[in-house]
């Protein structure tokens, strides 16, 4: 298999350099599959040197993760992915042990800091150090607070260690939280959560606020955390796929495909065409159900109530259909590795595509009804902006990144398929407020229906699913799929005897939460629920 | 513009669906009904919370308040305060991190007061269990009632749950 990987890294070397350019050179290999994913050990002066590298070529940080793999090869590791055009770059750092696992602040190994480039490595470095003891040293390493550990557990625990205990609940842990004080004449706190005031998932928002206008908003997240990343390790890569899927609920099955297609890539099997298309099929109608729930959601927030009971009629339709064509309203665990669990018939694609059609004209109907309400629009326009520079450094990803004329958008790219075979469009919208984020999700909704009619009637025969062979004892893969938020990333790493040493799924959230940070400043408190709303960022997603 | 939306109202026109299906199968359904209203008024008042959960669960405890189950319809409304709930809906495993946000919201709600445990994670743990981060079931916190399973469970199955809960009110 080795040489297998050097035979690969010569034949791809000629694409790095076409696409990435010297900076960034180290051994690259290219993974097995259709994902142009590329990965190489580097040591600290090269993963120093790739920041400013990538930034010079307009790249952008996608995921960043620790590694526990002592017992295989004596030392810890980190890895960052970095997004270049539409390729992936995955650098992986060994760290030296340093010490007794487990022990304490001066034995956890260190790596150079990436958050004085990339800003929104700072959550990510701080899950880092709480998740894996490993630290971010450098100018840009300044906030040294918890992010997913709160009073839970001690300080000295670090879950994905393989020497983390996991057969008792570690003692308590109090903690002291440190907010950003924000002082001046009349200023005053709002603390809001974890527990919020609807049907939501629990984070805490610390506002700082004049009168009705804030000066400054705090996230703090972590709530939801659930241990799943300690739960995957261990695990086979089969039974895997059903915590993947239940990342977050709301993209089951843009988890579900980024964790197969991580498998596949590491079993390395191909995925019939068939299955391939019928995933997007699957991801297309998740991404219309959570469109159309926002869409109405945000009517709601700005005091429409026409807009939820429209709206969220039209998602129910969606999911009742759902569950007739996929056994299950989510579409969840339907994607499996080496393609889908069911195929569908020629009656249910006749539906799926019928479907698609007449809700065309229902959701054509209503925007007319919400860009021409002028009631709407006064609360739309200009409410929440995140301007196209401000999206740029913080790394936007997926629908708010389109809103805010950013182009990214992964179907989009070449050779994704099925996509590029269906002639796919990505939305834009300039504004960067919540009235381009509400125009990018009508104009997906469009473009979504548009390819579910098209896979509904060219849909290429053959099997729906090949199951890929064992996994090899060892071997690493990931996976990027633009699901209805944005890009999603699942990197996996096999321990020796072919079960998962390390899995790390990545949400857009991480990304996005930050920006929602910088949205609301100077925008009045009653707008927050109507900013929040239009991103619709993941909790449980961000939180593991 | 007003135009506009009433045709589109007059269009839909009303599809609220009779509510759970037990209604046509036991014909006590109806009774229960009854009761709930004429016991809570149109008071029934649950108050939501994920304690950890993926998110699915919330997904369809929103569809409740759709059209088609239209829960308003038959005095069921969420509200945004525990001390305004009769009901309180748990959802996820526990996580470490809410076990004390969960513990405080079901103190706030007054009594008497009913939990309905929400999916697969509130009722045994789900694909999450037990770990350093999680507490795993609800009952392992509080005092359940009634546990919904499914992954998530279909808004119909989460009716049923809510109803079942408050039948003993009668008492």
């Amino acid at each position: 298999m080795e040489d297998d990987d050097k035979a690969k890294a010569a034949m791809t070397a000629g694409a790095f350099t076409a696409t990435a350019g010297a900076p960034l050179a180290a051994a690259f290999v290219r993974q097995f599959g259709p994902q142009a994913i590329f990965r190489a050990p580097v040591d600290a002066r090269q993963w120093q040197a790739a920041p400013a590298a990538v930034l010079a070529q307009g790249g952008r940080l996608v995921a960043l993760w620790g590694s526990d793999r002592r017992t295989l090869d004596g030392h810890h590791a980190v890895a960052a992915a970095y997004a270049l055009g539409t390729d992936l770059y995955w650098l992986d750092l060994p760290l030296p042990a340093g010490g007794a696992a487990g022990g304490a602040h001066d034995e956890r190994p260190r790596y150079p800091d990436l958050s004085a480039h990339f800003p929104c490595a700072i959550r990510m470095q701080r899950a880092v150090a709480d998740l894996n003891g490993l630290c971010a040293a450098g100018a840009g390493a300044l906030d040294e607070r918890p992010w997913l550990r709160h009073a839970a557990w001690a300080p000295d625990y670090f879950p994905l260690r393989h020497d983390a205990s996991r057969a008792t609940r570690p003692a308590p842990h109090d903690e002291h939280y440190r907010y950003v004080a924000v002082e001046g004449d009349g200023v005053h706190e709002i603390a809001v959560g974890p527990v919020h005031a609807g049907i939501i998932e629990p984070g805490h928002f610390r506002f700082s606020v004049v009168g009705e206008k804030v000066l400054r908003l705090e996230e703090r997240l972590g709530y939801t955390h659930k241990g799943i990343e300690q739960r995957l390790a261990g695990m086979g890569v089969g039974e895997a796929a059903l915590l993947a899927a239940r990342v977050s609920g709301d993209s089951t099955v843009g988890y579900g495909w980024a964790y197969c297609a991580a498998v596949e890539a590491v079993c390395r099997s191909e995925v019939p065409q068939r299955a391939q298309w019928l995933r997007a099929l699957a991801l297309e109608r998740e991404r219309v159900a959570n469109h159309l729930g926002d869409i109405g959601a945000l009517g709601n927030d700005a005091g429409f109530a026409f807009g939820l009971a429209q709206f969220s009629r039209l998602r129910e339709d969606v999911l009742r259909r759902n569950q007739a064509c996929f056994g299950h309203r989510l579409i969840m665990d339907w994607i499996v590795p080496g393609g889908v669990r069911t195929d569908l018939d020629a009656t249910a694609l006749r539906a799926l595509g019928d479907d698609a059609l007449a809700l065309e004209t229902e959701v054509r109907r209503l925007a007319a009804i919400y860009d021409g309400h002028a009631g709407l629009q006064d609360r739309f326009a200009g409410t929440g902006c995140v301007p196209s520079a401000v999206a740029r450094q913080l790394n936007l990803t997926g629908l708010a990144a389109r809103a805010s004329g950013i182009g990214t958008d992964l179907r989009a790219a070449a050779d994704a398929q099925p996509y590029a075979a269906l002639q796919f469009q990505a939305a834009h919208a300039p504004g960067g407020d919540v009235a381009a984020r509400v125009a990018v999700r009508f104009a997906e909704i469009g473009e979504s229906l548009r390819l579910i009619r098209r896979i509904a009637l060219a849909l290429p025969p053959g099997p729906h699913v090949q199951a890929p062979p064992a996994p090899p004892p060892r071997g690493w893969a990931a996976a990027r799929i633009e699901a209805w938020r944005g890009e999603l990333l699942v990197a996996l790493e096999l321990d020796g005897q072919g079960r998962i040493l390390r899995a790390h799924c990545h949400d857009p959230s991480w990304q996005n939460w930050p920006a929602l940070e910088t949205a609301v400043i100077g925008n009045i408190v009653p707008d927050f629920p109507l900013i929040n709303k239009s991103f619709n960022l993941s909790y449980s997603g961000q939180d593991l | 513009m007003t135009w506009r939306i009433l045709r589109q109202i007059a269009r839909v026109g009303t599809i609220s669906e009779a509510p759970p299906q037990p209604a046509h199968a036991d014909p006590q359904a109806h009774a229960i009904h009854r009761d709930i209203l004429a016991i809570l008024g149109r008071a029934a008042a649950i108050r939501a919370v994920d304690a950890g959960s993926c998110n699915g669960c919330e997904l369809e405890m929103h569809a409740l308040s759709n059209s088609y189950y239209n829960v308003e319809g038959i005095g069921i409304r969420f509200v945004a305060s525990p001390r305004h709930a009769d009901l309180l809906l748990v959802t996820g495993p526990v996580s470490a991190h809410m076990e004390q946000a969960l513990r405080r919201t079901w103190d706030a709600v007054p009594a008497p007061k009913r939990l309905v445990a929400i999916g697969q994670c509130a009722c045994d743990g789900g694909v999450f269990g037990e770990s350093y981060a999680s507490c795993g079931r609800v009952a392992n916190i509080l005092p359940v009632d009634v546990e919904v399973a499914g992954c998530p469970p279909p808004p119909l199955e989460i009716l049923r749950g809510i109803l079942a809960a408050l039948q003993p009110a009668k008492r």
